[in-house]
Parts: structure tokens; C-alpha cells; sequence
């Protein structure tokens, strides 16, 4: 299997230079469950899935490495097995999702407030680059400053660096308690207790307000879950209750993440004032706020000022054409992206246009 | 000792009255060290086997100044090596010899702490410590805790992306840093992350933590801070032999506890420590296991039962649990000084900072052993454990002929060993210029080429840091041919 799968990647590899010499481009595809998110998908279809299976896994060392094709279900039932998670909680958006795609887009669920996102659990990566070589950078242990952070940098590139061919993430073990909270509280009063409370020792895993609601989930040991659950106000949920309403924010199935209405994300300082935009969901404690619809250079301004950025999430091509998907950058930014890009991938083969137009 | 640069290293033909005259309309006169004995007490780091008299020193005040410099620098082609209190451990600050050492010494203002946000907006030149003092009146700190906390500096913490005792738990710098203000080598305005939790594009704040000054001079740091936990205890925990004590450390986290911080000391290091600072280390044992717990009193009374109950099964000799913040910084004081402990029995030492997976701990002690033995150098091992990095202290006498010689082989062996074990030659001090031959052993040429590539995208030229963290592919050729045993090998040596 390994021979096979080694002489599969070098097969790629062929293909990769074969593409560049002739001025060709790929777009990488895995399950397609993220396909919808960045700029549109030009040049020939390159299934990546082949590439698949656990590399290594020891729940001692805290460690698992997985070629990119694997699936994300698979991956997770392996931790689960063992009693351990990716704590950053990615969403899947179909069970079609892989190991690569989670990496390349950088998506993290509900728990990224209290543990960090997908960057921050990369160990290690193996990867493909536009000239056709099969680079390692990182490792399978928790320290290591080695050379530069190339494999967080693979983190949300969208696969315009190289083919993500295996990563190596750090795991935790499951919490043994959860318990999730409900209140009533208008928008400001939200965003005002969830910055207050982060500032104190309360084990918040996640949170989200919606018209009028704020639900949080309190993880951790038993004891810890029950203190804070004597001390924040609010009425319990039902454990599977709790389940099904956290999935439903991770995966989207939310009632306000219905419809045909563009949708952005806001990455904002989590105690930015309530933004007058529209239609509204509040996760991450503030940091991570949704909306529908809505004037784009409105929701492009509001996340400038305040420090932040907006994202065009999920939008018709025309529209992400015309506003950009992601948050313009300033010049010097630019050029260091175009030199980075041309540092792994020269001729441009990968991935065109899928993250910034320019390159 | 100087340090040799000739051999292959970058040089650069600096015209250094020209570049005098230059810097002083933009300087103040008491931001400019021109003179040896002023210039002096910057030839080195915390690596003090690897000295080298800068060409000049600059003391920038402001972005401003910062900036000028860097803008003339780049037009003269001269390189620059940018400096905090240089209590780095891999040379990363050591001076080359035609550089303007930019020290960020006088950027030191913490701009701002924000309780609401749980965010602190520092210069580079603020100390570590110094974060945690202004943010504690708001029950909150600054996370990671590198030994040399209160002499360290953020923007030094940032180029290293610092690690500490506590970094299982709560994270390396990386994890706890969310924007970085910089100036590029042509003295551009760059900011990676942002005041959110993540910015638009490549996550360019992830490659500047631990690039060791070679990519961007840092200006401004904004940190995440962390609500202090209320209450902390720590487990001693003592064994007759070390391989029971690397064993304990993976029970632990079977177990599912990632506790605060989880580190180790061999006899050679408790026995350095104990007379030094009296912690009421077991002086019979092979080997101790601290292991902290923190959080709710709730939360820390149910994991330190669990714990201690590991311990038990794993054949600790002796389990002692602090009874009182006093106590515990007592048990934590030994650990903490370990570092000066060892610098008492020995005139010189080498601190090694490779990582391995947990599981071969034990091996690597053995291995230790081994090679004390064949290089006839006595080494105390302080590791943390929790993450598998560990700290040899390779000890030698600087004026016994051959003896750091020796000293500099018997650790290189430690790092090879690392990465055959699965890990890496650096888990926390850097690369720096005391381990760039030995990135050969952990990288092919396609990885080293890459790095340069990279490191062009920032610096064209090559200015920021030369010589430093990665080799050149010439280097890494000369080093893999001589561990294939048909040249002699030369580590970056430093000569009498």
C-alpha cells in the first residue's frame, strides 16, 4: 500500500512539472465539500483523493499524521476511538470532507475561542510543489522552530503554494464534561458578558448569539463544568439538544445560514461594538460575527476600522468577482504574497486565482 | 574566542565612514556606538562560546528611527542584525562582522493593556515579565514563560517563537501572539495578523514567529492575555530510574491529562540545584517529575488525584504534592535555576534543545550516558518532558584544550540522535548560528533551497541576520560529506 501510494505521489509529481512545462494549471479538488469557498476553481480537475490513510497515530504522543485524501469522518473516528479529538472542531460541509481540504482552507468550528484554530494544532506537512518536488517541512513533535513555519503557513493557502500531500496534528483528549447554557440577551449585552467572562478562568469552549439568544457551552473537568455552570446565568440544555445546536453552527445548517442571500464572515477584536450591517450570528465571543446580505463595501469598511477583516463566504461568482472574497491587501503584503507564491509555485500552476486574482 | 565568518559566509564590502556619516544625521548621537569598547559588550548572545565585534551598534528610539536606519542600510548594501537583551541561546544576535547590531533595547513602552479585549500592545524591546506585571491588577498574564522571562524580550520571543514551562497547556509565542507591526529591509510598513483573531491571505504571522530576525525587523507586538488561574499545585514525584520516570510521562497523558507543565531533572541536575537553591529535591533519585496542575480549586483537586495516582502505578519512589503557593514556588525554584546551578560546578556549558516523541525519553537519557562517557563530559538533563524537549547541559572548561571541542561534537551527536528518534535539533532556542550545520541533518537540499526561496521573498538581498538559521546549500554539501565520513567535519567553529 505504501509503495503504491509513494509511487502514486511520484506519478503526481510527474504531472505537476508535465502541467508546468506546457503552461497548464491544476485545480486541486478533494471531497469538494469546500469547493463553494475562495475564487473559482480554473484548470484541470486534479483529484487528490487517491492519497489516502493514517500515517501514524499514537494517542501517548498526542500526534496523528494522515495522508490529505483522508477523510475527515475517518480521521475523527480514529481519535474518537481513543478518546481524543482535533480540538479546533472543523466543519465538514459534507461527509465528503478531507484532512487536505480542512489544512487548505483553514476552517475552525465553534471551540477556535477557547483552543486555537487549525494553524495552531499543524505540526507537520508534506506537500507537492509547482516544480514538482516532494518537500517535508515541520514534524510529529510539539516544539520544533527548525527553519521557517512552512507548514502553518499551508494553513488556509488554499492550495496555491503546493499539493498538500500529509500533515501532522497535534490532538487532545476529549473534555470529560460539557454542558451548554441558554439566555435571552439583546446584541450589545452579549458581546459584553462574552468579553468579560473571557477574561476570567471559566472553561467557555464556544458561544453564539442569534436574534436575541446567546447559547454557551462550558467544557472541561467535571468539576470545573459544574462550578461554572453555578456561577454564569442561564438555563441548561439537554446534552443532545446541545449536540445538535452546536453542529448546526459548525456545519451551517442553522436556520439563519439558509437562503440564497450572500454570506459574509467578519473576523473582528471580539469586543468591537455591535456593526450595524444587517441580519447577524456571533460566535468565537465576538470575534467571528456573520452576516446576510447587506451593502459589501459596507461590511469591507466595518471590518477595515475596527482591525479586522470580511470575507465573502458563500456568494454567486458574479458577486465574488466583483467585491473580491477576501480582504484586499495593502501593497507590501501583496508582494510578499506574489514572491511566496513564486517561491513554491514559479509557473503558477496550482490553484490560480483561488485565493487572490493576481496570482 | 572570535568566531570565524570567512568560510563561505555571506560578506558584504561596507564603506563604514560613508555608512557613519549616514546614520548620524538620522540618529542620535547617543544612538550610534562606533568605538571597540563601546561596541564590546555586544559581541555576543547568551551563546557566549560565538563572539564577534560588530561594525557598528544602532539604538533606534522609535518606528522612525527604525526605519531610517533599515532604509540606509538597504541602500548601502550593509547587513543588519537586530538584538533585544541577546539572552538568546543559539547565537541568533551575534554580531557579523560588517553588520549595524540594531538594538531594540530603548523600544520599550507597553502601549497599551486592554482588560476588555485580553490584549496587550507592547514595543519589541519590552521584557517578557514585564507583560504579565502590567496585566496582573486584571487577574490576567502573558502565557508563555521562556527561564529567562524576566530579561527577555517580547519582540525577541516573537523571533524565536519562545516556548517555556508551560507550553503544553497554554501554547508556544506563536499560539499566544496575535499581530505583528514590522519594517521590511527596505523600511516598508508591514503588519501580519491582526487585532482579530485571523487576517485575509497566506498566515504570514505563523512564518514570522521563529524566523529569527531574518525576515522583518519587529516594531509593535500585540499579545493575547490569559486569565491567571486561581489556584496551581505541583506534584514532586521522585524514581530510582529514569526509564520509570519517561514512562510516567506518557501514563500522564494516556490518562488524558495535559497538565500545566510536566518537566524532568536527572540526578546531575538535582544535584546542582539542591545546595544552590534548596528546593527539597530527593537527592537518592535518578530522576524527579514535576507535574503541574492549575485552574478552578475544583478542577485542581480532581486532576491532582489523578495524577498522583499514575504516579503511584508508574513506581514513583516518592510523591510529594505542594501544599501552599509558598511551597510550590519552592519545588518550581529549583527547576526555574537550574540553568545557573549547573554554570556553578562547571566554568563553562553548552545547553542542547532538542525535541523527541515522549516515548524515547528514556533512550535518550541512556544514549546521554553513553556519549558522557565517550566524550569524557559530565551532563545534567533538565527536560520538558511533557513536550519531549529537552536541555542537556553539556559541561566543559573553555581552558582545557579540547574541551569544547568536544563539548560541541558530544551535543551535535545529542541533536542527530533527535531526529533519527523522530524529532527535531530545535524544539525552542533556534537555529541560530550554533546549530545551522546541523539543519543538514533534519533537511535535503530541496527543504534548505525552499528556505532560501522564502527568505528571499522578505529579503532579496540577504541583509536581515545573515549567516544565521539556515545554511547554504554549499554548507549543507561540505557537512553531509563529512558525516558520510569522507571529509573532516567543521561545525560553525569557534577558534581561540
Amino acid at each position: 500500500m505504501i509503495d503504491t501510494l509513494e509511487t502514486l505521489t511520484e506519478n503526481w509529481a510527474d504531472r505537476v512539472a508535465e502541467t508546468a512545462d506546457r503552461g497548464g494549471t491544476l485545480a486541486i479538488r478533494g471531497g469538494g465539500s469546500k469547493a463553494f469557498y475562495g475564487g473559482p476553481e480554473l484548470g484541470e480537475p486534479f483529484d487528490v483523493r487517491a492519497n489516502r490513510g493514517i500515517v501514524a497515530y499514537e494517542p501517548t504522543e498526542l500526534v496523528v499524521t494522515a495522508r490529505a485524501g483522508t477523510l475527515l469522518n475517518d480521521l475523527q473516528a480514529a481519535l474518537a476511538e481513543q478518546g481524543q479529538f482535533l480540538p479546533f472542531e472543523p466543519p465538514h460541509f459534507s461527509d465528503l470532507a478531507t484532512v487536505g481540504g480542512m489544512l487548505a482552507t483553514a476552517l475552525s468550528g465553534p471551540r477556535r475561542q477557547a483552543v486555537g484554530a487549525v494553524r495552531d494544532f499543524v505540526l507537520g506537512v508534506k506537500v507537492l510543489t509547482g516544480t514538482g518536488e516532494i518537500l517535508s517541512f515541520g514534524g510529529q513533535v510539539m516544539k520544533n522552530v527548525a527553519g521557517y513555519d512552512v507548514s502553518r503557513l499551508m494553513a488556509g493557502s488554499l492550495g496555491t503554494l503546493g499539493l498538500i500531500l500529509e500533515v501532522s496534528l497535534k490532538v487532545l483528549p476529549l473534555p470529560a464534561a460539557e454542558k451548554s447554557l441558554r439566555l435571552t440577551m439583546d446584541e450589545s449585552g452579549a458581546l459584553d458578558r462574552l468579553n468579560r467572562w473571557a477574561g476570567q478562568p471559566l472553561p467557555i469552549s464556544a458561544s453564539a448569539w442569534h436574534d436575541g439568544v446567546l447559547t454557551l457551552r462550558l467544557s472541561g473537568a467535571v468539576a470545573a463544568v459544574a462550578a461554572a455552570q453555578r456561577t454564569l446565568p442561564g438555563d441548561a440544555l439537554a446534552d443532545d439538544e446541545a449536540t445538535v445546536f452546536w453542529s448546526s453552527i459548525r456545519e451551517q445548517t442553522h436556520a439563519f445560514f439558509a437562503g440564497d442571500a450572500p454570506l459574509w464572515r467578519l473576523s473582528l477584536p471580539s469586543a468591537a461594538a455591535p456593526q450595524a450591517l444587517g441580519a447577524t450570528l456571533i460566535e468565537w465571543g465576538g470575534a467571528q460575527r456573520w452576516w446576510r446580505g447587506g451593502d459589501a463595501q459596507a461590511i469591507r469598511a466595518a471590518g477595515a476600522v475596527v482591525g479586522g477583516h470580511a470575507t465573502l463566504f458563500r456568494a454567486t461568482d458574479a458577486m465574488k468577482a466583483e467585491y473580491g472574497v477576501f480582504q484586499p491587501l495593502s501593497g507590501p503584503l501583496l508582494r510578499i504574497h506574489r514572491k511566496l507564491k513564486h517561491a513554491f509555485d514559479p509557473r503558477g500552476v496550482f490553484n490560480p486565482g483561488r485565493l487572490y486574482p493576481d496570482f | 574566542m572570535s568566531l570565524d565568518f570567512s568560510t563561505g559566509d555571506p560578506r558584504f564590502a561596507v564603506d563604514r565612514p560613508a555608512l557613519i556619516a549616514r546614520l548620524s544625521v538620522v540618529l542620535p548621537a547617543d544612538a550610534l556606538l562606533t568605538v571597540e569598547e563601546d561596541l564590546r559588550p555586544y559581541e555576543c548572545d547568551g551563546l557566549t562560546a560565538y563572539r564577534c565585534l560588530p561594525s557598528l551598534v544602532a539604538l533606534p528610539e522609535n518606528e522612525a528611527q527604525v526605519r531610517a536606519i533599515l532604509r540606509i542600510c538597504h541602500e548601502l548594501r550593509v547587513p543588519v542584525v537586530p538584538r533585544g537583551t541577546a539572552t538568546g541561546l543559539s547565537g541568533g544576535a551575534t554580531p557579523h562582522p560588517d553588520a549595524v547590531v540594531v538594538s531594540m533595547a530603548r523600544l520599550k513602552k507597553i502601549l497599551r493593556v486592554d482588560p476588555f479585549s485580553r490584549t496587550a500592545v507592547v514595543q519589541p524591546g519590552v521584557r517578557n515579565l514585564a507583560v504579565s506585571e502590567a496585566a496582573a491588577p486584571y487577574g490576567l498574564y502573558y502565557a508563555p514563560d521562556p527561564s529567562s522571562q524576566i530579561a527577555c524580550t517580547i519582540g525577541g520571543n516573537v523571533a524565536e517563537n519562545s516556548g517555556g514551562v508551560h507550553c503544553l497547556k497554554y501554547g508556544l509565542t506563536v499560539h499566544n501572539v496575535l499581530r505583528v507591526r514590522g519594517l521590511t529591509i527596505d523600511g516598508e510598513s508591514v503588519e501580519f495578523g491582526s487585532a482579530a483573531l485571523d487576517a485575509a491571505g497566506y498566515d504570514l504571522l505563523a512564518l514570522i514567529n521563529g524566523s529569527e530576525g531574518l525576515l522583518t525587523l519587529l516594531t509593535e507586538v500585540t499579545v493575547r492575555l490569559t486569565p491567571k488561574p486561581p489556584l496551581a499545585q505541583v506534584v514532586i514525584a521522585s524514581f530510582a530510574d529514569v526509564r520509570r520516570a519517561g514512562e510516567a510521562v506518557a501514563r500522564i497523558i494516556a490518562a488524558g491529562i495535559i497538565p500545566a507543565g510536566l518537566e524532568m531533572m536527572d540526578k546531575k541536575a538535582i544535584h546542582a540545584v539542591e545546595p544552590y537553591v534548596k528546593a527539597g529535591y530527593n537527592l537518592d533519585a535518578e530522576a524527579i517529575l514535576l507535574c503541574e496542575s492549575d485552574g478552578t480549586p475544583e478542577e485542581v483537586a480532581e486532576e491532582i488525584v489523578r495524577v498522583v495516582e499514575v504516579l503511584d502505578n508508574s513506581g514513583a519512589s516518592e510523591i510529594r504534592v505542594s501544599q501552599s503557593e509558598v511551597e510550590r514556588l519552592r519545588f518550581w525554584a529549583g527547576r526555574k535555576a537550574a540553568f545557573p546551578a549547573v554554570g556553578r560546578v562547571t566554568p563553562d556549558y553548552l545547553c542542547m534543545d532538542g525535541t523527541i516523541p515522549r516515548k524515547r525519553l528514556a533512550d535518550m537519557l541512556e544514549a546521554i550516558e553513553a556519549l558522557s562517557r565517550k566524550y569524557a563530559l559530565r551532563c545534567a538533563n533538565v527536560f520538558h518532558a511533557g513536550d519531549g524537549n529537552l536541555h542537556p547541559l553539556i559541561m566543559y572548561d573553555a581552558n582545557q584544550a579540547g574541551e569544547l571541542e568536544r563539548a560541541v561534537a558530544f551535543g551535535a551527536e545529542i541533536l542527530e540522535l533527535s531526529v533519527r528518534f523522530g524529532g527535531t535539533i530545535t524544539g525552542e532556542h533556534g537555529v541560530g548560528l550554533e546549530k545551522i550545520d546541523l539543519m543538514a541533518e533534519q533537511f535535503a537540499s530541496g527543504e534548505i533551497a525552499a528556505f532560501h526561496r522564502l527568505k528571499a521573498a522578505f529579503d532579496e538581498d540577504g541583509l536581515l541576520n545573515p549567516g544565521k538559521g539556515v545554511p547554504t546549500l554549499a554548507r549543507c554539501r561540505e557537512y553531509t560529506l563529512a558525516r558520510a565520513g569522507t571529509a573532516p567535519v567543521t561545525f560553525v567553529a569557534p577558534k581561540s
